[in-house]
């Protein structure tokens, strides 16, 4: 589903954010990409959502290569991706189903079937009653399963999400993590960005550690932290 | 086509959103356009009332064939042909006599006249061209000087002459005026649009990362420059038919005290539609080149 084959990326000032970076991930995966802050998970998650591109090496997602997407084609890449940022960017002047439905506004569907897809949507984060909140009015779990409702209502095979679980306590980062289970049994490929230590070994994803830029061998949850 | 025609809408829905979100900002831009369109607008339409003046009073422009005292019959129908010929518009025959009696019938002629010892006075065609502009009745006249037994043409066309220059030179104002205020108005859509574009910053960014097309971020910024542009174009017909209806009565009266009938023509449909759609094609040009500028900032 995503292939990384020697990606460098190197910022005009000269430093080296991803060196050599390789590794696959195939489909109805769950990915955990960790490392410290600095170690360049931003830096693939910009380049995996195409909003930057490798210095050189190539990344593949669904058979398409990132390294020579025309321009114009970028939307419609994004379109087949579920991005969650680290800052979730919510617009906070629109309300909580005016938030997911813009993906799909985006996209062009029929206002009616929209609607019953963004509700779909939110119910499946657990924010079914919430629609004509305003996100302001949310705590912070819940802007993130906002975020996520947003993410998934276009229905992406693979999502992408940058820190997910920064600043939330621990039971909301749970719930959080579940509901990313719950989309990975469902077929979809997940690739979280984070570099909290991670305390759920029922789940056993796969773990990708950036150390400095460079990947170092994929090892799995059981193998890493056996705390909990 | 149909989600075609519904993204248009959504965005023609979003751009009125955005125009009525901020109701004084939109009123004060709509009237800076409607003024900036009113000025040329408003001189436009005096030059076009003017022309109306000297186009449609009858007998304004006429030329006159003096024949020599000699001219007989034969020479007369000679004349009458050609000038069928020419075309140059009616034409009336006047015989010597009937002018001599014409002018004893004026006041304080009949003697003079009654001292010549016979009429001095030619035959004449009198003809009221078709044709309004200077450089044709000039022509015009210079045909009829060549014709046989033609003492003399008169064209009375200096003033004529003076006025078209007079309307050449305020129609060349006027479409400098228009230019003026047309790049006033796309530099006021210009920056409509990119305060827009800044305060959305937030969510255009978002947008484009969710996978919106460049189409999809300016569809709406575009509909609102041509809105703007449109309702601008409106504001202007407004103020300029305002203008008008106040200028009608006493220019009527005046009218009236130099004898002539002459009622202001105000905007018609064409005009006000036409108006408009010079405003949403500025409003677009302006949104259009600002979409292009600033958006390349934001992304």
């Amino acid at each position: 589903m995503i292939t990384a084959c020697d990606v460098t990326k190197r910022y005009p000032e000269g430093r080296e954010a991803l060196r050599k970076v390789s590794f696959e991930i195939t489909a109805g995966e769950m990915v955990f990409l960790t490392g410290h802050s600095g170690a360049g998970k931003s830096t693939l998650f910009k380049l995996l959502a195409a909003i930057e591109r490798p210095t050189s090496g190539s990344i593949v997602i669904n058979g398409q290569n990132l390294a020579s997407l025309r321009r114009n084609a970028i939307p419609y890449l994004r379109r087949k991706l579920g991005l969650i940022f680290q800052d979730r960017k919510l617009l906070f002047d629109r309300t909580v189903l005016d938030n997911v439905l813009l993906p799909l506004a985006i996209v062009g569907h029929p206002a009616r079937e929209a609607m019953r897809r963004a509700q779909a949507a939110l119910a499946k984060v657990g924010l079914p009653n919430r629609e004509k909140a305003f996100p302001i009015a949310l705590s912070g779990g819940e802007q993130q399963r906002l975020a996520i409702a947003r993410a998934v209502v276009n229905r992406p095979a693979i999502i992408l999400a940058d820190e997910p679980t920064a600043n939330l306590d621990t039971a909301s980062a749970a719930e959080i993590l579940e509901i990313f289970r719950a989309f990975q049994q469902v077929g979809v490929t997940v690739l979280i960005a984070t570099h909290d230590p991670l305390h759920l070994p029922h789940l056993q994803p796969r773990i990708l550690r950036l150390d400095q830029g460079e990947m170092s061998d994929a090892q799995t949850q059981s193998t890493e932290g056996g705390t909990a | 086509m149909s989600a075609w025609l519904a993204q248009h809408l959504a965005a023609l829905r979003d751009a009125l959103r955005r125009l009525t979100a901020a109701p004084l900002n939109s009123l004060l831009s709509l009237l800076v356009i409607g003024v900036a369109l009113t000025l040329p607008t408003a001189g436009w339409l005096t030059l076009d009332n003017l022309r109306k003046l000297t186009g449609d009073t009858p007998g304004v422009q006429q030329i006159s064939i003096f024949l020599a005292l000699d001219a007989g019959k034969r020479e007369h129908s000679e004349i009458e042909s050609r000038l069928k010929e020419v075309r140059a518009g009616p034409w009336r025959f006047v015989p010597r006599e009937e002018a001599l009696k014409r002018l004893q019938a004026s006041e304080g002629m009949t003697e003079i006249i009654a001292s010549l010892p016979r009429n001095p006075l030619p035959d004449a065609f009198i003809i009221t061209p078709t044709e309004a502009q200077p450089e044709a009745l000039e022509s015009l006249a210079k045909i009829f000087s060549t014709w046989p037994k033609v003492a003399h043409v008169q064209l009375d066309s200096a003033w004529v002459k003076r006025f078209d220059a007079l309307l050449r030179l305020g129609k060349l104002v006027v479409i400098l005026l228009a230019v003026l205020f047309a790049g006033a108005l796309v530099t006021i859509t210009f920056n409509t649009i990119r305060l827009q574009i800044l305060a959305q910053a937030a969510e255009i960014e978002l947008a484009k990362l969710i996978g919106a097309t460049d189409t999809y971020i300016q569809r709406p910024l575009h509909y609102f420059g041509l809105l703007q542009g449109a309702l601008g174009g409106l504001c202007a017909a407004v103020l300029v038919s305002a203008g008008f209806q106040l200028l009608t009565p006493p220019v009527a009266e005046l009218a009236r005290l130099y004898g002539a009938n002459f009622a202001l023509q105000g905007l018609s449909v064409s005009d006000i539609l036409v108006l408009t759609a010079i405003g949403s094609a500025l409003g677009w040009l302006g949104a259009k080149i600002s979409v292009l500028i600033h958006l390349r900032r934001i992304i």
